[in-house]
C-alpha cells in the first residue's frame, strides 16, 4: 500500500485521484503507524515550507525515516521535495529532512514570482523515475521557492537561472513540479514509480 | 521557458455548460464532466468551471460536477462560483479542485482570501476581477455578482489588495469584452498585470489566434481564458495552439 502522507498541507485529493486512475493501492493517512509499514511513501506538499514543522510533532519524520531506512520508495512533491534538504529560506526556523545538501531559497527580483504554468525540464538518462520520459517534456509548476542544483539532480529547470526539477537518490526522489497535475506526462512518472 | 497558459473556461449553470455574451442570453453547450475531459485531451493547460447561477440564487457550488470532472482531469482545475466561507472553499477542494476562484465573497470580505491562502496555500486562491471602464473613461470599476451590481472599487487597485492579502493568480475579465470575440482588452490587462508580481489571467473577448498573441504580447498577460470559441468549435484549441506558437509566444506543444 502507497502512503499519502497527510500533515494538514498540500492537495492530498489530487493526488490519491491520480494514483487511484493508475490503479494503485494507496490511502491518505496521518498515521504514523500506517506510514511507517506502507510499501511505498509520497509526501505532497504545497503553500508554506514551515508546514513541514507538524511532520516532527506528529511523529511523522521518524515514520518516514524508518521508512526509508527500511530503503522503500519516497516520492517529495513540491514541498515535500524542498524538505528532503536541508532547509528553506522560506522558514529558517523549520529544519528540512537534510537527506540532500542545501537549501531552498527565493527566485531572483528579475522574474515574476511565483513561478506558475508549464514549463519544459532537462532530464538526465540514467533517472529511473523519468524512464521513457523524453527530456523537454512540459510539467506544471507552482512554487515561490526552489531547490538548488544538487548532485541528486536528475531534471532540472530554467527559471529566473536553472534549478532542481526533480532529485533522485537511490530510492529517494523529489519533484519541485506537480506529477498529478502535468497529464499524460505527469502520468507516466507516477506510474515509474509505483513500479519501482 | 515558461509558456504562456491557454485556459478554457466552462461556464455552468444548473448543471449545464452555457455561455452569454456579455454575461446574458445564455444558451447550452454541454455537460461540464465531458467538455473538461475533451478540453484536456485538445490540450487545454487548465479548466476552469464558474458556477455561474451560484451567488445570485444563493444555492452551493455543484459539488458533484466538481467531482465528476476532477475524476477525468490531470491538469489544473479551477473551481469558481457561490464560494463564500473558507467551508465553502474546502469542500470545493475535497471535491477534487486545485484552485478556487472568488469574486463577490471577496470583495464583500477581503479577509477570506488570507483565510482561505493559510489553510490551502496562495497558489490555490484565484481572485477573480470583472471590470468595466468607466464611462469617463478614467478607470476601470470592479462589479461583484456576475457583473449585476457595481462596486467602489478600482480594478487595478482591488487586484493590488488582492495580491497582498494572499491571492495567488488575478483572474481578469473585461465585462466590455466579455462574449463579443472582438478581442481581449489589452490596455486592461496591461495595467493590471504590470502593478502586481502575481499572474495576470486574461478574460472577456477571444475571438481567434491574434487576439491571443496580441493579449500575452501587448497586454502582459500570463495566461488567457476563453469559453464560448472552444464549445461551440469555433476554434479548435489544438489548432489555435499551434498558430499562437507560430507567431513566437511560447506554449505548450505538442502536449
Amino acid at each position: 500500500m502507497i502512503a499519502i502522507v497527510d500533515y494538514g498541507a498540500g492537495n492530498l485529493v489530487s493526488v490519491k485521484k491520480a494514483l487511484d486512475w493508475l490503479e494503485q493501492e494507496c490511502a491518505i493517512t496521518s498515521d504514523p503507524e500506517e506510514v511507517a509499514k506502507a510499501s511505498k511513501i509520497v509526501l505532497p506538499g504545497v503553500g508554506h515550507f514551515a508546514s513541514t514543522a507538524a511532520l516532527g510533532r506528529s511523529g511523522l519524520t521518524q515514520a518516514i525515516t524508518d521508512g526509508i531506512e527500511r530503503g522503500i520508495p519516497f516520492l517529495g512533491i513540491c514541498v515535500g521535495m524542498q524538505w528532503m534538504f536541508q532547509g528553506s529560506h522560506e522558514s529558517l526556523e523549520t529544519p528540512g529532512l537534510g537527506v540532500l545538501e542545501g537549501e531552498c531559497g527565493r527566485f531572483p527580483g528579475n522574474v515574476k514570482s511565483p513561478h506558475v504554468g508549464w514549463n519544459q525540464i532537462d532530464i538526465s538518462s540514467s533517472s529511473r523515475l523519468f524512464r521513457d520520459v523524453p527530456s523537454r517534456s512540459f510539467v506544471y509548476f507552482t512554487h515561490s521557492f526552489r531547490a538548488p542544483m544538487s548532485d541528486a539532480t536528475v531534471a532540472c529547470c530554467e527559471y529566473g537561472g536553472a534549478f532542481s526539477a526533480a532529485v533522485e537518490r537511490d530510492h529517494l526522489f523529489g519533484v519541485q513540479f506537480h506529477p498529478e497535475k502535468s497529464g499524460e506526462t505527469g502520468l507516466k512518472i507516477l506510474r515509474n514509480f509505483c513500479l519501482l | 521557458m515558461l509558456t504562456k497558459r491557454i485556459i478554457a473556461c466552462l461556464d455552468v449553470d444548473g448543471g449545464r455548460v452555457v455561455k452569454g455574451v456579455q454575461f446574458e442570453n445564455l444558451r447550452d453547450a454541454g455537460d461540464p464532466a465531458e467538455l473538461a475531459k475533451a478540453h484536456s485531451e485538445a490540450g487545454a493547460d487548465e479548466v476552469v468551471l464558474l458556477d455561474i447561477s451560484a451567488v445570485h440564487e444563493r444555492r452551493p457550488t455543484l459539488l458533484d460536477t466538481v467531482r465528476r470532472a476532477a475524476r477525468q482531469l490531470f491538469i489544473p482545475f479551477t473551481v469558481g462560483g457561490g464560494i463564500r466561507t473558507l467551508e465553502d472553499a474546502s469542500a470545493v477542494f475535497s471535491a477534487g479542485a486545485d484552485k478556487i476562484s472568488i469574486n463577490s465573497a471577496a470583495l464583500h470580505d477581503p479577509t477570506l482570501i488570507t483565510q482561505i491562502a493559510a489553510r490551502f496555500g496562495s497558489q490555490a486562491v484565484v481572485v477573480a476581477i470583472d471590470a468595466q471602464r468607466s464611462v469617463d473613461g478614467s478607470h476601470w470599476q470592479a462589479f461583484s455578482h456576475g457583473g449585476r451590481e457595481g462596486t467602489a472599487r478600482d480594478a487595478i487597485g482591488w487586484a493590488q489588495e488582492a495580491e497582498s492579502r494572499g491571492a495567488g493568480e488575478i483572474l481578469l475579465t473585461s465585462m466590455d469584452r466579455d462574449g463579443t470575440g472582438a478581442g481581449f482588452d489589452c490596455e486592461l490587462t496591461r495595467a493590471v498585470a504590470d502593478s502586481v508580481r502575481i499572474p495576470v489571467i486574461a478574460s472577456g473577448g477571444a475571438g481567434g489566434a491574434q487576439h491571443f498573441v496580441e493579449v500575452f504580447r501587448e497586454g502582459h498577460a500570463d495566461a488567457a481564458l476563453a469559453a464560448s470559441i472552444f464549445h461551440y468549435g469555433f476554434s479548435r484549441l489544438s489548432d489555435l495552439k499551434q498558430q499562437i506558437g507560430a507567431e513566437g509566444i511560447p506554449v505548450r506543444w505538442p502536449c
